[in-house]
Parts: structure tokens; C-alpha cells; sequence
């Protein structure tokens, strides 16, 4: 099929990729491209280490009794919700498909400043290699939310080195935060307008500022837990005087906010993906636009949602839950623009487009359900249960992994050089989308029917629901095994990508080969339109 | 930048009043002046904070858009610590309703 | 933004590849800096919080901690990092200037000021050490009313002034890096970005200092 297009290339020339070989290249690389492959790699082996927690924690819920003590079970979920959220979900799309991408977009030739984005990925590894170790030491058993005082005066696991791993690892976070700021300003190509910026743009810039200014807080506050830990003196232990939800405070000053972190690069990327697959430009882009921005600076001012049962005054709980309604809205304005875009669009079914439905139905659950939880008193009932778990199940698996794919595979051409097989590709999402709804829908009910989290075992009624859960888990887990295999093979033994196989519009698609040479562009490109132009175009590409 | 050079004057001057504004501070400090101590001595601390920012730094001569950041992030601080002490100074209100 | 068509090579020897001109670079490190900067202040603003908070829950045993906070050493501490700022400054002037010895005088003036202030804190922790102040096993207190109060708030001094301290020895190992560049004639073609950059990082230094003064020394100080 290559021969029917117009761009199809018959050797292939310099590249990014074959550029230069041996380990040093890829060690010592400053591209970006290189960079946001070596994050690629990493984080897959971040999500198969925290995959593994996920199953074992699911086989012991098998059964009421479970196979685990309360002990291993306590670090089972605690490793898994570390290493999936500070490990994985945080760097996923912006360390990789946002390294990768944010300078095309723009038309700039790297990022701001290499060097420091690849010291950002070493920052990364050792943070990884410290909770590793105490991955392998043994575990830790706080929850991913190291409350104190059990984190700091009780526990008797590795806390301090996992605390230290978050700590390292959030300055990755915050440097790529800071290169993607400084790039979106001062690097775009000319004609590049604030109001030409592709959405992906708008997402990275919003999910930077929040890395940029919540991260630092996160890292002191493991940095005044750790303390406490080693001097058995400090501010949070209220036998020494200190103040518990002092902590809790804190850590959500960071943690809510960054569960923005984990979606707005997701909006970020259904938003190409969308219109590319409507072949309609985003109705209301403004609209998208800023409200990545509204919610960037909204979700400085939820956190104490997470405070609600906690013993935080009843009047701070009716403003937070007040903003938390409000936090909502920018959200569901992209849900409905990007409906809107669909409306009368020529809508394609390919597999990131699958992806991008699987994203917009999820996460809309997973928002929704968030907003019954921003109510004081449905919060009260179900904090700590299952119902918790599912909703945040919704927006970051459901959402942010979906994006993911979804993203992976609608950028697949522009990275390896090459076609992925689809059918294989469609197969693997409809299993995603089925094996994730069945193992956490199941949870909302348990939780709402008083399941509580956290606990190795539970009472007998609630085996089928758990059954059920464990059952869509295993389907889960093999659709984000089969793209593994068929992407590992499509990267050697697929049919070479044409420059632009879904005749997308942007920058990296329009102006730049594939895969793009060292500096992404053989010309300085120029930009003349606004993003998303595709009205008028009739040629349509199939793949597949 | 392509700025010009700043006379060492003004450095000078600057550098002298932060000096007697640190005099000023540790003065009235032995002062009795009850919740007066706090809003001088951090009035003094924004004043001496600002001098540096503007001049040492050179945000006088800034882009805005460096303006915009430095705002940011102060207002940002602001948001931590409102919003903290937002639970803080309401905990003990429930008590005080008594026509509940 | 450069018009030309094909990429760029460098036409500067500092223009690194990807920048169209040196304009765009210094632009691009200034923003990257302050950028960074703002960072810090969230980073320190964590630890402004829990004070705040303590303060305000403990108001009698942070007064009665304050007397044992030397105002005399944290005094001339405040004056020598200011004037730590200003011969910074100077440096930067110098440096504008092309005026190789006078950026290493100050450069080198800027680093022994900073060394007298780490000295200085030295000093002081060397006090707290003798009084049992330091939090842990061994804290002891005058006043057994206030035994854990005080100990928060000598945590919190630590932790503070602590983490100031490590930005010190930064930027003590910057200037080193600066003096050792400005030697060797990097800085004389009039592109000084680094000594502009550093020079940003030391007064956010003095700046923190500023504020911690206040707070951990002074407030409280007349009750
Ligand atoms: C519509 C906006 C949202 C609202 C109003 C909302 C509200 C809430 C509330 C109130 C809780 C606390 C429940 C409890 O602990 O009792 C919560 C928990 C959580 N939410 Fe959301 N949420 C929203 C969106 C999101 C998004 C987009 C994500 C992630 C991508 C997310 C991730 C989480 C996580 C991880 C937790 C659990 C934290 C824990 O371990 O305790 N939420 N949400
Ligand atoms: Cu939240």
C-alpha cells in the first residue's frame, strides 16, 4: 500500500534513529527524540513492575480469606500505587510523547535545553533505582500517600528510601516541566502564534506549570517526613506535638494537582486525535485552550477533598468541595467541544480514534463520580472504599492510560518509521476498553455498598463483584500485553510509514519526514494557518 | 542583556538601605509593640525583598514576562498558605454556634 | 525568530545548535532561571507553611524558644549576605564590562563572604549543639511545659535555615565554577550568560535569608 501514496519513500535517509548507533549514543543523547524513547522504555518497565503488584494484589482477591497476610498485602497495593503514579503516570505522556513531540508541534529544532532534559531522564532512573531497592529490601506498607505519623514514627518498612525515589524523581518532573515552558515561549518557529498552538501544546503547557509549581512542595514534604523519621522529633506526629493533617495538607497541595498532571496530557493528545479522525478543526479552541489553563490554576484549590473525614475544619471542607465543583466544568468543557468536533465530522474508526472514545466515555464516569465524591456528605459514606478506587481508576487508567495508547499508536508512524498492523491494534483496544470496564465497574458498587480499600481480606458477599474484577483484570492485563508484541514487531518488520499516514495536519506530520532527521526539520518551517485546518480537504487515507 | 551598565551608585545606594533597613528591624524588635513587632518586622522583610528584586535582580528592567512568572509564583505561595490556614483559624468555629 | 531557511549552524562559538541566535538563547536561559526560581519558592514555601501553622498554635512556646536565638550572629549574618548581594551585583557589572580582573575580585570577594556566612552559622549551630537544642533523642528544654512545642520549632530552625544553608554551598560551588571560567577567558567576548544566571540564584538566597531572619529570630522576641 505504500506504492498509493504520494510520499512513500523508497530508502530510507538520515534520521534521528540511524543517525549514530552504540549505547553512548543513546546514553549520552541530547535529542529529544532519543530522549523521550529512552523515557519510553523506562516507564513501560516502571508499568509492567507496578502491572505485576496490580495482579497479585487481584489474585488475592479471589477469594474472601486471600492467599497474602495483611502484611504483604499492605505493601502489594503500597509499591503499586508509588510506582504506577510517580513512576509511570506522572512522566508517561509528557516524558515521552511530549518530549518527543512539543518541539515539533512548534517547529523548533530541540527543546530549550537538552542537556538538562536528558539529566531529567538520569534524575528519573536513580529516583526509579532508589525505590527499587526499597521495592527489593523488603517494601513498604504506608500506602502511596505516606500518612504520617505511621509513615514516620510507626512503620517498620523502607520508607525513607521510597520517600527519597519521590523526592529525586520530582525534580525529572519539574525540569521537564521548566524545558517545556521555555520552550512553548521562546523557541516556536515563526508565524507560530499563541492561537495557532496545537491543544497538545496548551495540555503540556498547563500540565508544566502545575509540575513546575507543586512539585517543589511534594519534595519537601518527604524531605520534612524523612527528617521526622530519622530524628524522631518533628511536626507531624501528634505524640511530639506536631499535626497530622499538616501533612495531609501538603502532600494534596501537590497530589491533587497532580492528578491533573496525570490527565491534562491526555486531553492533550485526544484532542489531535480527534480532529484528525473527525477531520474537523476542535469546535471552540479557545475554549480548550484555556480551560487546560483554568484547570491548571483550579487545581491548586481542591486538595482538601482529601481532607474531608480527616478532622479539617468544616468550613475550609465547604470550600474545597465548593472549588472542587468548579474544577469540574473546565473539564467537561472539553468533553463537550470535543463531541462538538464529531458532530457532521467524517469520523473514522482507527485505533487511536477507539482510544479516544474509550478516554471520552471513561473519563467522563470517572469525573462525574469524582464530583459525588466532592460532596461532603456522599464522601463521608464512601471514603476509603472501593468507590474511591474506581472513580480514580476512571480518570487515570480510563482516562490518562487510554490517552496513552491512543497516543502511542496515533504517533507509532512518526517515531518507528513504520506501520503497526491494525487489526491487531483495534482487537487489542475493544479488549482494553471491555477488560478495564469489567474489573472496576464492579468496584463502584462494592464500594458503595461499604467494601473498604486497603484490606487483604474481605466478607463473603462480596466475592462475585471481586471475581468479576479479577476476570476483567486478566483481560486487561492481555490487552496491554498484545500491543507490546505487535508494536515491538511493527518497529523491525512493518511496512515502512509513509511521511504522513493519517494525512494529519501539524508541523511534525506536515513538515517533517518520517522519522524526523536530528533536527526535525530539513527547512526552518513557517507557519501560515491556524491549527487543525482541515476543512476542504477531501483526500482521505485509509490504513490497514 | 543588552541593557545598559547601572551606575555603581545606585548600587551602592541600594546596598545601604538594606543595610539600615536590617538595623531598622533588629531595633524595633526590642521594641515592645505587641502584633505590631510582626507586621514591622515582615513590612521591613518585604520592603528589603523587593529592593532585591527589583534592583539586584533587575526585574525593574525585566521582560513581563518575567514579571509574570516572579507574580506567579508569589501568588502561588499565597495559595498554599491561605488556603492552609484557611483550616486552621476555622477549626474551633463549630464550637462558638450556638443556635445550632 | 531567524528568517532563514536552512538550520542554522552556530555563528557564535556559545550558540548552541538548536537556538537561531544568541538573543533567543540569553532569552530562553533568562525565563529557564526564573522559571527555576519560582520553583524554590514553593519548595521553600512548604516550610513557611508549617511555621505559620505552629506559630499560630503555639504562640507561647515560640516566644519563649526565641530568647535562645542569636540575634547578634544572625544580624551581622544578614548584613554579610547582603553585602554577599552586592558584590554579586558588581560581579555582574564587571563582567557586563568585560572587566576580566574586577569580575574575578568580586566573584572571589562574593565566595569568602559567603564562606564567612556558613562560618557564622557554623557558629551557631555549634551553640545549639552544646544547649541539647538539636531535635532528636537528645533534645532538652529549660521549660518541660514546652518540651515538644519547642523542639518543632527548633526543627522547624533546622530544617530552615538548613535547607538555606545546603542553597549556600550551591552556590559556593558555583562561584568557584564561574571564577574558574572568568580565569580562563570565558567571559571575554561579552557573553557572561552564566555570572547573569548564578548571580540570579545568589540573591534568591539572600532573599530567603531576608525573610527567615525575621521570623526565626526576631518575632516574638519582646514577650
Ligand atoms: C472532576 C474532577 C474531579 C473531582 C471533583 C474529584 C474528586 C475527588 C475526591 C473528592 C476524592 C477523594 C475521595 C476520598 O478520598 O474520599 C478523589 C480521590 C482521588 N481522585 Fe479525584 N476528582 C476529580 C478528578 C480526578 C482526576 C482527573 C484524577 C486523576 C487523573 C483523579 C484522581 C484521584 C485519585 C488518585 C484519588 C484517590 C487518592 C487516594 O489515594 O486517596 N481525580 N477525587
Ligand atoms: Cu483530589
Amino acid at each position: 500500500m505504500n506504492a498509493t501514496l504520494p510520499f512513500a519513500q523508497t530508502e530510507t535517509p538520515i534520521n534521528y534513529l540511524n543517525a549514530d548507533y552504540g549505547w553512548k549514543s543513546w546514553l549520552f543523547a541530547t535529542d529529544h527524540k532519543r530522549i523521550a524513547l529512552l523515557y519510553l522504555f523506562s516507564i513501560t518497565a516502571f508499568f509492567f513492575v507496578g502491572g505485576a503488584f496490580a495482579v497479585a494484589m487481584r489474585i488475592n482477591l479471589l477469594t474472601p480469606e486471600g492467599i497474602f497476610s495483611h502484611d504483604t498485602y499492605n505493601k502489594l497495593f503500597t509499591m503499586h500505587g508509588i510506582i504506577m503514579v510517580f513512576f509511570f503516570l506522572v512522566p508517561s505522556i509528557p516524558a515521552t510523547l511530549g518530549n518527543f513531540l512539543v518541539p515539533m508541534m512548534i517547529g523548533a529544532r530541540d527543546l530549550a535545553f537538552p542537556r538538562i532534559n536528558l539529566l531529567s531522564w538520569y534524575i528519573y532512573i536513580v529516583g526509579g533505582i532508589f525505590t527499587l531497592t526499597a521495592v527489593f529490601q523488603g517494601g513498604v506498607d504506608t500506602g502511596w500517600t505516606f500518612y504520617a505519623p505511621f509513615s514516620s514514627s510507626y512503620s517498620n518498612t523502607h520508607v525513607i528510601l521510597a520517600a527519597l525515589g519521590i523526592f529525586v524523581s520530582g525534580f525529572s518532573s519539574i525540569l521537564t516541566g521548566l524545558n517545556f515552558i521555555v520552550t512553548i515561549h521562546k523557541m516556536r518557529a515563526p508565524g507560530m502564534t499563541w492561537n495557532r498552538l496545537p491543544l497538545f501544546i496548551w495540555g503540556h503547557y498547563a500540565t508544566s506549570l502545575i509540575q513546575v509549581l507543586g512539585t517543589p512542595v511534594i519534595a519537601i514534604t518527604m524531605v520534612l517526613l524523612g527528617l521526622e523519621r530519622v530524628l524522631h522529633a518533628g511536626i507531624f506526629d501528634p505524640t511530639l506535638g506536631g499535626d497530622p493533617i499538616l501533612f495531609q495538607h501538603l502532600f494534596w497541595f501537590y497530589s491533587h494537582p497532580a492528578v491533573y498532571i496525570m490527565i491534562l496530557p491526555g486531553m492533550a493528545v485526544i484532542s489531535e486525535i480527534v480532529a484528525c479522525f473527525s477531520r474537523k478543526a476542535i469546535f471552540g479552541y479557545g475554549f480548550v485552550a484555556y480551560s487546560s489553563i483554568a484547570i491548571a490554576v483550579f487545581s491548586f484549590i481542591v486538595w482538601g477533598h482529601h481532607l474531608f473525614v480527616s478532622g479539617q475544619s468544616m468550613y475550609a471542607s465547604m470550600v474545597f468541595s465548593f472549588f472542587s465543583f468548579l474544577v469540574a466544568i473546565p473539564s467537561a468543557i472539553k468533553v463537550f467541544n470535543w463531541t462538538a468536533t464529531m458532530y457532521k465530522g467524517s469520523i473514522s474508526y482507527e485505533t487511536p480514534m477507539l482510544y479516544a472514545f474509550g478516554f471520552m466515555g471513561l473519563f467522563t464516569i470517572g469525573g462525574l463520580t469524582g464530583l459525588f465524591l466532592a460532596t461532603m456528605a456522599i464522601d463521608v459514606h464512601v471514603t476509603d472504599t472501593y468507590f474511591v478506587i474506581a472513580h480514580f481508576h476512571y480518570v487515570m487508567v480510563g482516562g490518562m492510560v487510554m490517552a496513552y495508547m491512543g497516543g502511542i499508536h496515533f504517533w507509532f508512524p512518526k517515531i518507528s518509521g513504520r506501520l503497526y498492523p491494525e487489526g491487531w491494534a483495534k482487537f487489542a483496544a475493544l479488549l482494553v476498553f471491555a477488560g478495564f470496564n469489567l474489573t472496576f465497574f464492579p468496584q463502584f458498587i462494592l464500594g458503595y455498598q461499604g467494601m473498604p480499600r486497603r484490606y487483604a481480606h474481605y466478607p463473603p458477599e462480596f466475592q462475585v463483584l471481586n471475581v468479576m474484577s479479577t476476570a476483567g483484570a486478566s483481560i486487561l492485563a492481555l490487552g496491554y500485553l498484545i500491543p507490546m508484541i505487535y508494536l515491538a514487531w511493527a518497529w523491525r518488520y512493518g511496512p515502512k510509514s509513509p511521511q504522513n499516514p493519517w494525512n494529519a495536519k501539524g508541523l511534525e506530520w506536515e513538515q517533517s519526514p518520517t522519522p524526523p532527521p536530528t533536527f526535525n526539520f530539513e527547512h526552518q518551517p513557517v507557519v501560515t494557518e491556524p491549527a487543525y485546518n482541515y476543512s476542504g480537504e477531501e483526500q482521505e487515507v485509509k490504513l490497514g | 542583556m543588552s541593557h545598559q551598565v547601572v551606575p555603581v551608585k545606585v548600587y551602592a545606594a541600594i546596598f545601604g538601605a538594606l543595610l539600615a533597613l536590617t538595623a531598622t528591624t533588629v531595633a524595633v524588635s526590642k521594641l515592645e509593640l505587641g502584633e505590631y513587632n510582626f507586621i514591622v518586622a515582615m513590612t521591613i522583610a518585604v520592603i528589603k525583598g523587593t529592593l532585591v528584586v527589583m534592583f539586584f535582580m533587575d526585574v525593574r528592567r525585566a521582560s513581563s514576562m518575567t514579571k509574570l512568572f516572579i507574580g506567579a509564583g508569589f501568588f502561588w505561595l499565597a495559595i498554599l498558605l491561605v488556603f492552609l490556614l484557611s483550616d486552621y483559624l476555622s477549626r474551633g468555629w463549630l464550637l462558638n454556634i450556638h443556635w445550632l | 525568530m531567524a528568517d532563514s531557511e536552512a538550520i542554522l549552524a552556530p555563528q557564535e562559538p556559545e550558540l548552541r545548535h538548536h537556538f537561531d541566535d544568541s538573543a533567543q538563547q540569553l532569552e530562553a536561559s533568562t525565563l529557564g532561571m526564573w522559571v527555576f526560581l519560582v520553583t524554590e519558592v514553593m519548595f521553600f514555601g512548604g516550610m513557611f507553611g508549617a511555621y505559620i501553622v505552629y506559630r499560630n498554635m503555639y504562640p507561647e512556646a515560640f516566644a519563649s524558644t526565641s530568647h535562645f536565638m542569636n540575634v547578634t550572629i544572625g544580624a551581622i549574618n544578614t548584613g554579610v549576605l547582603i553585602f554577599s548581594s552586592f558584590t554579586m551585583v558588581l560581579a555582574v557589572r564587571s563582567a557586563q564590562l568585560r572587566q576580566k580582573k574586577a569580575l574575578i575580585a568580586f566573584l572571589i570577594l562574593t565566595l569568602i563572604l559567603g564562606c564567612v556566612f556558613l562560618s557564622l552559622k557554623y557558629v551557631e549551630y555549634h551553640e545549639k549543639w552544646v544547649d541539647h537544642h538539636i531535635p532528636g533523642p537528645g533534645f532538652q528544654y529549660a521549660d518541660p511545659r514546652y518540651f515538644h512545642q519547642a523542639q518543632i520549632l527548633f526543627y522547624l530552625y533546622f530544617a530552615m535555615t538548613g535547607m538555606h544553608a545546603i542553597h549556600m554551598i550551591v552556590g559556593a560551588g558555583l562561584l568557584i565554577t564561574l571564577i574558574v571560567m572568568a580565569a580562563r577567558n570565558r567571559f571575554s567576548s561579552g557573553w557572561y550568560t552564566p555570572v547573569e544566571m548564578i548571580g540570579l540564584y545568589w540573591h534568591f538566597v539572600d532573599i530567603v535569608w531576608i525573610f527567615l531572619f525575621p521570623l526565626l529570630y526576631l518575632i516574638g522576641h519582646t514577650q
